[in-house]
């Protein structure tokens, strides 16, 4: 690899872009499968019960229907999935744990005659106590929601699981030092309890799934985020092969973690294989939000430092609301545990987090999940001890912030990115030092997120006889501008033009096997596989040029689509025909990435520290308690930019969305019943909620373990600005324990500080 | 129950979709983006919230941007559909759809057509808005990727290469 590039690193256009201004690009739902059949869910309306009986006799009579499914029709088979904990079933079998839970599915010929046959099944249910809260089903005594000792998923990943306690199905500590003693010996200690609400991802396009089965076996088109592991779920759950099970992913509308593993695939398989013929099922938006969502939480933290402004010791406890079934909560709760100590240098640190099952729908990933949660309540105390010890909350951040190489965890990888200048430059970009008008704060927020998830990518590239390429990867495209990326790495590694390469959608029967999408590992891993997979290709362009010249490869280089030795050149057409002999024929480049032992390793946890750095100024109106929002910025410590236009255009998304979660995104249920499931009753942002201000800085150090020395962003940001929002407020004396910071929320405290005589509203 | 499953009158309609001339035999209760979807294939239209907020279905109907999914099949009789495919004049891009790609405005693509047609109907209205302006006139669509400023952007600077381009003709 050369140190100069020419197409890494430059913002050329998105490769989709055509294709998305002009309606062509086509989403599961755009597809149509000859024979399709349209899928509806009935749903429980109860949060705990069993079902007494179901009666589908007159939705079956009705004109249009072909097909309903229902528990009985899974006898015979183990019919439990969940990549984690294997907890979950395709439909309602006995009993039902949340409201929302699908307990039928009808197919007919169009979407209006399933919509009919739903209302038509009867279902008779006897309601069980429920614990729809984390209060309620950590209590002694807690109805529990799941029998038995819990059985691993295929990717459960996270070592052993303990036989069942309670409600709890995950449990992650990490301890380091005597943190009792460390906080006895501190002078300022700071503690509290604070609460995240359950917040839903909405990715514009929701889940859509397409199942068909055929003489060779089960095709899915499906809006998921991991077809590779949906595949290995399927096949395990319907006893096939995985090579007859294929997953074919085009376009998502957006994904952010809500179409991260197995959601509706089981589900609509199984419809489509009572009817007999393919069925596809796309959920509504309220339906999308009884599928997946982000944990609500409860935090005790507790935080000491010296009077001279250096930190000490951490203690956290985290109970995770990871709904009636697991899905992706253990590793919520392990990502948490990790985010909670947060970036500092502390003689001591505690962390315990439990993922907690309830009554509630499931919760799983959503975009910086574990740091969200977390880095806004440690900073949050970070600022408290500075104000404390009287210091200016960035300049007790430089003093107590891990350098470049220092611990981070027990065991894991050491910092890989360079905080202190990240904060300086966030602090500075929402005009830190300068004087402030009245009613104004500033606040900055520094983690890290354990990014990355499992260091495992393959990719191919075919170049075709007349030097133009194809690229197999199984990422997918949901917005991230991730074929764009693999194109830039592919033209550089080739020499070609980006033009001259195509990227497709993952297809499990031809793109090769990945990890997954999400935690921010697609250019750093699957990229890294692109680019060897490009190597291989000219390496082995390069042995054929040097044996057409008896020359050895040293010799010889590639650009402009050719191989060269001083001014003499092959085009990779001609030697493509040399090699085989005659026009036609391609070249195939492998590529993978493992964890690997040596520099820039994958093999200790996490593949890289995401940063989560974030700077606010608020206005705060003291008569409605709204937070009015001046400037924002976030850092994309990225250590190299492929493309820097699609690097700020990720950060600006994730900043607005943490906008959301920071003041009114909240999923508000009562007795486990979901009551704003609609976008009229949960808002998000809109383009009226945009900051004043808006500045993503991008830092490149070359210090990422991806392709350049690049790491993955998109996420960090959102868990940034989240925090530098909640330190802003706090710079005018209003600390909060519980988010979102509405408008009535922030008022009643405002309130609440005026009747303790606390002096608010320091300008 | 009854009620629900009687079939009811058909009725015939006709109008015109992105220019061309379109007749059908549709139900009354048949929404716009289905009849637009299923019956003409015409996909950009995207389906999403349901209740008229995320702009994902906009299409223009005698210009004026509508939620397909809240109008109905029949409210577009005698009248004119205007699609994003109906956008691109003999494949080459409008202003606005350059623009769009240009400055990054595109991410998941899901609003993008919503986003677009919206936009076009500003540009008409006032030929080359300031950003405020276009942020009000986009409140109605939503976007989950980009943060919204490079929408904006885009449509600042398609709405002043239109001018431009108005100017000197």
């Amino acid at each position: 690899m050369s140190a100069e590039t020419h197409v890494v690193g430059t913002s050329i256009r998105r490769v989709d872009g055509v294709e998305k201004v002009t309606g062509a690009a086509r989403f599961v739902g755009d597809l149509v499968v000859p024979e399709m059949l349209y899928g509806r869910v009935l749903r429980s309306p109860v949060p705990h019960a069993r079902i007494a009986r179901i009666d589908v006799t007159a939705a079956e009579r009705m004109p249009g229907v072909v097909a309903v499914l229902v528990g009985r029709d899974l006898e015979g088979t183990d019919p439990f999935y969940g990549h984690a904990i294997k907890d979950r079933p395709i439909v309602a079998l006995d009993r039902v744990r949340f409201a929302g839970e699908p307990v039928a599915a009808v197919a007919a010929t169009d979407e209006a005659a399933a919509a009919e046959a739903v209302w038509a099944i009867t279902v008779d249910y006897e309601e069980l106590p429920a614990v729809p809260t984390l209060e309620t089903a950590l209590a002694d005594g807690a109805v529990r929601l799941h029998e038995g000792p819990l059985r691993p998923g295929l990717f459960h990943g996270l070592g052993e699981l303990r036989r069942e306690e309670g409600n709890i199905c995950y449990h992650y500590r990490s301890s380091r030092g005597e943190v009792e003693r460390a906080i006895a010996g501190a002078d300022l200690v700071v503690e509290g309890e604070y609460t995240f609400p359950a917040v839903y991802q909405y990715a514009m396009e929701p889940h859509t799934v397409i199942a068909a089965w055929g003489v060779d076996g089960l095709t899915v088109w499906a809006s998921c985020q991991h077809p590779y592991l949906v595949r290995a779920e399927l096949a395990e759950l319907f006893g096939l092969p995985q090579v007859s099970v294929r997953v074919i992913v085009p376009y998502l509308g957006g994904g952010f973690g809500s179409k991260s593993y197995t959601k509706m695939e089981p589900l609509t398989a199984a419809l489509s294989r009572k009817a007999g013929r393919p069925v596809r099922i796309a959920n509504r938006v309220d339906e999308a939000m009884v599928t997946t969502r982000r944990h609500n939480m409860r935090c005790w933290m507790r935080t000491a430092a010296t009077s001279d402004g250096a930190v000490v010791a951490r203690q956290c406890k985290i109970w995770l609301d990871t709904g009636a079934y697991a899905d992706n909560g253990p590793r919520v709760a392990a990502t948490a545990g990790d985010a909670a100590p947060g970036p500092y240098r502390w003689q001591a640190a505690e962390v315990d987090a439990w993922a907690v099952y309830t009554n509630t729908p499931p919760a799983g990933s959503y975009r910086a999940f574990g740091a969200t949660h977390l880095i806004w309540i440690g900073e949050a105390q970070i600022d408290a001890l500075a104000r404390r010890a009287g210091l200016d909350p960035v300049e007790f951040r430089h003093r107590n912030l891990l350098r470049p190489g220092e611990e981070v965890r027990p065991g894991g990888k050491p910092l890989d990115a360079d905080l202190v200048g990240d904060v300086t430059k966030v602090a500075a970009a929402v005009g830190w030092g300068k004087p402030k008008p009245p009613l104004v704060g500033r606040g900055v927020s520094v983690g890290l997120l354990a990014a990355g998830a499992n260091p495992v990518s393959t990719a191919a590239i075919r170049l075709q006889a007349d030097g133009t390429a194809v690229l197999l990867v199984s990422t997918t495209e949901m917005g991230q501008g991730a074929r764009t990326v693999f194109t830039q790495i592919a033209a550089e590694e080739l020499a070609l033009r980006p033009e001259r390469i195509r990227v497709m959608g993952a297809d499990t029967q031809f793109t090769p096997y990945d990890r997954s999408t999400g935690a921010s590992r697609s250019t750093t891993l699957a990229g890294k596989a692109v680019l060897r997979a490009a190597a291989d290709v000219r390496g082995q362009l390069l042995d054929i040029a040097a044996g057409v010249w008896g020359l050895p490869r040293s010799a010889l280089a590639i650009r402009d689509g050719a191989v060269w030795h001083e001014t003499e050149s092959l085009s990779f057409p001609t030697l493509i025909a040399r090699h085989f002999g005659m026009p036609g024929g391609e070249m195939i480049g492998r590529g993978e990435v493992r964890p690997e032992r040596g520099t820039g390793s994958y093999a200790e946890g996490p593949v890289f520290w995401e940063v989560c750095v974030g700077g606010a100024e608020v206005a705060l109106d003291p008569e409605t308690g709204r937070i009015h929002l001046r400037r924002l910025a976030s850092v994309a410590d990225v250590g190299k930019a492929i493309n820097p236009q699609l690097v700020e255009a990720q950060d600006e998304g994730a900043c607005l969305q943490g906008v959301g979660n920071a003041l009114f995104e909240e999923m508000l249920f009562e007795d486990g019943v979901l009551v704003n499931g609609s976008l009229l009753e949960y808002r998000v942002p809109t383009t009226a909620d945009m900051p004043d201000e808006y500045r993503s800085i991008i830092v490149e150090n070359a210090d990422g373990p991806g392709p350049y020395g690049a790491k993955g962003v998109g996420e960090g940001a959102l868990a940034g600005v989240v925090g530098a929002i909640v330190t802003a407020l706090a710079d005018l004396g209003v600390e909060m324990y519980d988010l979102p910071l509405s408008p009535e929320r922030v008022w009643r405290r405002l309130r609440e500080l005026e009747a303790q005589g606390t002096v608010l509203l320091r300008d | 129950m009854d009620e629900r499953s009687e079939a009811p009158a058909r009725r015939r309609i006709a109008l015109v979709v992105n220019g061309n001339p379109v007749e059908a035999e549709i139900e009354p209760r048949e929404l716009l983006l289905d009849f637009l979807r299923h019956r003409l294939g015409l996909m950009g239209a995207k389906r999403s919230c349901d209740v008229q907020v995320c702009g994902s279905c906009t299409v223009l109907l005698d210009g004026e941007p509508v939620s397909a999914c809240c109008t109905l099949a029949y409210e577009a009789r005698d009248r004119q559909v205007l699609t994003i495919e109906g956008l691109a004049d003999a494949g080459r891009l409008h202003v606005l759809q350059e623009a769009f790609i240009e400055h990054a405005a595109v991410q998941c693509g899901f609003c993008t057509s919503g986003m677009i047609l919206t936009s076009l109907e500003l540009l008409r209205e006032v030929p080359a808005p300031v950003p405020e302006q276009v942020r009000s006139h986009l409140k109605g669509n939503l976007c989950r990727c980009t943060g919204y400023r490079r929408i904006i952007d885009a449509v600042v600077d398609a709405g002043r290469r239109l001018a431009a381009e108005g100017a000197s003709s």
